[in-house]
């Protein structure tokens, strides 16, 4: 997957996301933090690639497109344990799978990885 | 200039914040308030309650609330839309009404009540006649669970809340109205949109849900540069100010703290998103994929060009059946070797619960601080974690494994691996667990039904 001059980057330095429930199912909203990286994420994050992130986690992963909000839109199938009431989970209501999904890396050129984290403070 | 019409943000959940609506009437120009207390399995903790106790149902800290901003109310001329209701609409409006005359706002202040949502006492008619009520998740008819079925309601739109408004009411007391429906109830009142209008009736739901939530878009739980997020011990809650369009800015008073900006908005518009092309109310389909953002000044968010679709012949219907009980005990081990002794800890409570012969649905095992949240994700434990917390949760159909389980945890802390704290709350306590079930109801059968009252302190 990573190809010459590219590096493995976790999606905290490059989107942003909230996650919430319906029943079962946790959604998580991925949006770019900055618009231009948004064509990055629509071609790195995809739904399979999500769905092997959480392999395990979740019984299968749609993905849906807002890039009008420079957002994706992640349906993760079966991560909540029975969700609701009935999870047992401190996470029962999907609250912060968001930030599990952020821990995702996708190969980025060297170049950006650098900016992007510079850009968050990170050294 | 058009006319704005304000709405404001003063509740998002049962248990949200009770100063916000004091300071979403008192801290600059509002003309609405909107208090949204239902969650999707609140309906059956309420139906507990008015099964104890017929004049309970309802959010209790609604009347408080009135009670603190009547007045304020009253000499503004600012009008309420809330569905505190729960199941008790009418007892929650008999409440707010006392509190008025209480107030000396007698003659003041008038509440529209919406009925007609409950379905509890109709079940086995709507069964009878072929409506099986299927859970939308599951594909199981209603009948599997149909003697454990604890409250039942449809969720109703917009077109009461208009109705109520349009009666004069100051004060619209209701149950399972949606909670987009009691901002766009407001606007399409105020600006006198047809109810085929299918892209104003989108706008205002994407209006309802930015701020349904409360201060989730105005900075609350905000991730994007959350360290920059200032305030928040006064966070401003937010406020729609609408045009007759159908776009809208969203903000919050002056001087209040956290930030709307687009980030804010826009991590509430996913919050709890299915396909964003197709957002269902009963009043029509938004589709998110249309919404415009832009930054206009500080604290500013226009929202603009969301398209709309017709609504669809079917009415949501918000099932709560009993399920079972369950418990979750916990315990806090040291360092050093902490993470080691939680598990060794885990071991023995297990061993124990096997040898009593205790049969759990489910026994979950989560070591907080290192795995609770992300699970596998999180990767190899810290061997020299400080602290971890051992979190033991069973669920059963049956009460007394759950009872007996309540009882093992204690045990650990004189019995079990070393340097084990955290135990100062007794006992774990055994919850009852009402479980949701979601199904869709042929709207004919629901809106002749709903009734709306106008009642006069």
């Amino acid at each position: 997957m990573k190809g010459k001059g590219t590096v493995g980057l976790q999606l905290r330095w490059l989107a942003h996301a909230r996650s919430g429930d319906k029943g079962n199912t946790a959604n998580v909203g991925l949006i770019a933090l900055e618009p231009d990286l948004y064509p990055l994420l629509v071609r790195q994050v995809t739904a399979a690639r999500v769905a092997r992130h959480f392999r395990g986690m979740v019984s299968r992963v749609e993905r849906f497109e807002l890039p009008n909000l420079n957002a994706l839109n992640f349906l993760l199938h079966d991560a909540l344990d029975g969700g609701g009431t009935i999870s047992l989970k401190t996470d029962a209501q999907g609250k912060v799978y968001s930030t599990a999904l952020l821990r995702m890396e996708i190969p980025v050129p060297v170049a950006l990885a650098r900016r992007a984290r510079a850009q968050r403070g990170a050294h | 200039m058009s006319r704005i019409v304000r709405i404001a943000a003063g509740q998002g959940f049962w248990g949200d914040w009770l100063e916000a609506p004091v300071h979403q009437v008192r801290d600059g120009p509002i003309d609405y308030l909107m208090m949204d207390y239902l969650a999707e399995v609140t309906m059956s903790i309420m139906q507990k309650q008015k099964s104890r106790d017929p004049a309970a149902g309802y959010a209790r800290d609604f009347v408080p609330a009135m009670e603190r901003i009547l007045p304020d109310l009253a000499a503004r001329g600012i009008r309420v839309t809330s569905n505190a209701g729960g199941v008790n609409p009418r007892a929650c409006a008999e409440a707010v009404l006392e509190a008025a005359r209480r107030l000396g706002l007698k003659g003041k202040i008038r509440v529209g009540l919406v009925t007609g949502d409950d379905i509890l006492d109709r079940l086995d008619d709507l069964l009878a006649r072929g409506h099986e009520l299927r859970d939308l998740d599951t594909g199981r008819p209603l009948t599997d669970v149909r003697p454990l079925v604890r409250s039942a309601n449809a969720y109703l739109g917009m077109a009461p809340v208009v109705e109520s408004l349009r009666g004069g009411a100051n004060i619209v007391i209701t149950g399972r109205v949606t909670d987009t429906g009691l901002t766009l109830g407001p606007l399409a009142h105020e600006f006198g949109w047809g109810a085929e209008d299918w892209d104003r009736i989108a706008a205002g739901t994407v209006a309802g849900h930015i701020i349904e939530c409360g201060a989730q878009s105005s900075g609350g739980n905000l991730l994007k540069d959350w360290q920059r997020v200032r305030g928040l011990e006064r966070v401003g809650f937010p406020i729609v100010e609408a045009s007759e369009d159908g776009s809208f800015v969203v903000t919050k008073h002056r001087g209040t703290g956290g930030v709307v900006n687009v980030a804010s908005v826009t991590e509430q518009l996913v919050y709890e998103m299915g396909d964003p092309r197709s957002y269902i109310t009963p009043d029509g389909v938004a589709d998110f994929t249309t919404i415009r953002l832009r930054q206009r000044g500080k604290d500013r968010v226009e929202v603009s060009g969301v398209k709309g679709a017709p609504r669809t012949g079917m009415l949501k219907v918000s099932i709560a059946y009993f399920y079972g009980y369950k418990a979750v005990g916990t315990l806090v081990y040291a360092w050093p070797d902490a993470y080691a002794k939680a598990k060794e800890a885990d071991r023995v409570l297990r061993a124990r619960l096997k040898d009593l012969g205790l049969e759990f649905e489910q026994i979950l095992t989560e070591f907080v601080g290192l795995d609770a949240t992300h699970g596998r994700l999180a990767g190899k434990a810290d061997p020299d974690a400080p602290e971890v917390q051992l979190r033991v949760g069973v669920r059963t159909r049956e009460k007394a494994p759950v009872e007996r389980f309540t009882r093992e945890i204690a045990p650990l802390v004189l019995t079990g691996p070393p340097s084990v704290t955290g135990f100062a709350g007794g006992r774990p306590a055994v919850e009852e667990i009402i479980a949701y079930w979601p199904a869709l109801i042929d709207r004919r059968e629901i809106e002749p039904q709903v009734r709306v009252e106008l009642l006069t302190a």
